[in-house]
């Protein structure tokens, strides 16, 4: 381990890369579904891989893990050649599956320790980290609780914990928040800050945009098996959208818009479903127009679902 | 940690759930060859009489024996194995951990091979409370109905690897095990059968299971133990190099 960071550095550790992946491709029956994916994953942070319904995110993480061969490009995870030394790297690597693969044969407590058994672990060490474990996942009282009587966000929470049982330098969560409550996704997001904290390094992928403007540092947009964006939150933000946002819904909205003909210089009107979207750098002009009118709308500063909505377009996927 | 013995960690697992429903498991395993033993022992036997010297009982219980390892180890590989992978996933949770297809494929069989042990030491263990077996000797059918029970576990799996459902493990009964079970020796002399058909016996593991079993059982030394062994031996190599390579095919893709 390097010596502590001056509290001064905005990076939790060194900057060395954990994950270095070029050219990443994949096809299956012909069909390209990750396409030259390039990725850099330093360690500590929070990496986040944004796409729509089938945009090649879970294939990605399959190929970091070892458990989907790429048709071609160099990847590395910790230090290992993928996916030579999958199983290697896999022993300090936590996952989070997109779906539960939680044992249904067993309880909650069985669950934690027979998957440590895949890791070798054993005794005393075995058994003060289970005790943490559903300490940290909020399971105490339930450990022998059949999985099937778990709720949603508890199942969830024993999966995450089952994914730190090795105590892993790294995490891979296929979108780990996915049909929780706002109450369990919040925990959730607690449970990973602390990670961060403890200089885990991350990679989460979701299709909630104001969790991953929450928890990551950097993301990549990806489209299509292709790498569309890839930076801060902010940066994003900053780089490819109008700092305000106007919105307007419903029929008062249509009829006015059509009244207005072209917007005038400075505002990009984007429609998504019954809704108006418009972009623009100084808002009071038409802030003015829309009172002078008394039209009901919603003035926000942009965030990240624009950005992806812009780059990735508005319609349906698969 | 051997890497070789990673399979053990998904022994254990099936061990561990095994163990929770223990009495259930145990009574089955000694509950049903009882049944057989006594229906058709006492009722065909008899009508059957003896054979040659063996009576029909002593005949009957060794291939009971034998073809109890077979069919447990083939159900632990298709119905409980299939289960496993592509109901519960519990194999995509053990690829997560440092875990391969290998280890998994191997846990799998060797958990097959325990069962059809346990099947066959369990009916082993009434039939010498009956008086049907000659003496301590019978022990040595241990190892081979272990080496049985992983050779049918293995095929099995050659079946599970290509299965979409649980339909299809039925044309694997009726096409493959069923005729085995009945061209083995297990309820009749193989000798009762013309010689091409023999010969095709000879080609299947189970007959070779049997002449070895019912010797060890019924006091005798068995001849030719070293070719019988490779027989089953080698559709047990064959089965599961076979059934990993097409399952690691399925799952990692
Ligand atoms: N084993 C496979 N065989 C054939 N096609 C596959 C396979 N796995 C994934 N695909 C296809 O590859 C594409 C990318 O799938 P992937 O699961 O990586 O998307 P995703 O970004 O995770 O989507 P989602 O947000 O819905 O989870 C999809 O079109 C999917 O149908
Ligand atoms: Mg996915």
């Amino acid at each position: 381990m390097a010596a502590a960071q001056p509290s001064d550095t905005p990076a939790r550790s060194p900057n060395h890369p954990l994950v270095q992946a070029h050219g990443l491709t994949k096809r299956y029956d012909g069909r390209t579904v990750v396409d030259g994916v390039g990725l850099t994953v330093r360690t500590g942070e929070c990496f986040g891989l944004l796409g729509p319904n089938g945009a090649g995110k879970t294939t990605t993480l399959r190929m970091l893990l070892g458990l989907t061969p790429p048709d071609a490009g160099e990847l590395t995870v910790l230090g290992e050649p993928i996916p030579e030394r999958a199983r290697e790297a896999r022993t300090r690597i936590g996952v989070v599956p997109q779906f539960d693969t939680l044992d249904p044969d067993f309880t909650v407590r069985e669950n934690l320790i027979t998957y440590a058994s895949y890791f070798g672990l054993k005794g005393e060490t075995l058994a003060r980290r289970v005790e943490e474990l559903l300490e940290f996942a909020s399971l105490k009282g339930r450990e022998d609780v059949n999985i099937q009587s778990l709720s949603g966000g508890m199942k969830r929470r024993l999966t995450l914990a089952r994914a730190l049982i090795n105590q892993p330098a790294l995490v891979v969560l296929d979108e780990p928040t996915t049909g929780l409550d706002p109450q369990a996704r919040h925990h959730i997001w607690h449970r990973l800050r602390t990670l961060l904290s403890r200089d885990t390094t991350l990679i989460i992928t979701t299709h909630y945009m104001e969790e991953a403007e929450r928890l990551c540092d950097r993301l990549a947009i990806i489209d299509q098996g292709r790498v569309i964006a890839c930076d801060s939150p902010r940066a994003l933000i900053q780089a490819h959208i109008e700092p305000h946002v106007v919105e307007l819904s419903g029929h008062a909205a249509t009829v006015w818009l059509d009244k207005q003909g072209a917007l005038p210089e400075g505002e990009r009107l984007h429609r998504v479903g019954d809704i108006a979207l418009i972009y623009t750098h100084d808002p009071r002009p038409l802030l003015q127009r829309l009172d002078a009118d008394g039209l009901r709308y919603l003035h926000r500063p942009a965030n990240l679902e624009d950005v992806f909505l812009k780059l990735t377009g508005h319609d349906l996927r698969d | 940690m051997s890497p070789n013995l990673r399979f053990l960690h998904v022994w254990r697992r099936n061990l561990k759930v095994w163990r929770k429903i223990l009495i259930p498991s145990i009574m089955g395993n000694f509950g049903e060859p009882v049944l057989y033993l006594l229906a058709f022992g006492y009722g065909f036997g008899m009508l059957v009489g003896d054979l040659g010297e063996m009576p029909y009982m002593v005949f009957l219980a060794s291939g009971i024996i034998c073809s109890s390892a077979m069919f447990t180890a083939s159900f632990e590989g298709m119905y409980s194995a299939y289960t496993r992978m592509d109901v519960q996933h519990t194999w995509s949770a053990m690829l997560g951990a440092p875990l391969t297809v290998d280890d998994i494929v191997l846990g799998e069989v060797a958990w097959a091979a325990t069962k059809g042990l346990m099947s066959a030491a369990a009916i082993l263990v009434v039939a010498a409370v009956l008086g049907l077996v000659a003496n301590a000797w019978a022990l040595l059918a241990l190892p081979v109905l272990l080496l049985t029970g992983f050779t049918f576990g293995a095929c099995a799996m050659v079946v599970t690897a290509f299965s979409k459902s649980y339909d299809f493990f039925l044309y694997y009964f009726t096409l493959v095990i069923t005729p085995t079970l009945l061209l083995s020796g297990v309820f009749f002399p193989l000798e009762q059968f013309p010689a091409p058909v023999q010969m095709l016996a000879y080609l299947l593991p189970l007959a070779h299971t049997v002449e070895l079993v019912r010797p060890l059982l019924t006091g005798t030394m068995p001849t030719q133990v070293l070719l019988h062994l490779a027989v089953i031996a080698a559709y047990g190599v064959a089965g599961l190099m076979i059934a990993t390579r097409l399952i690691r095919r399925r799952l990692i893709r």
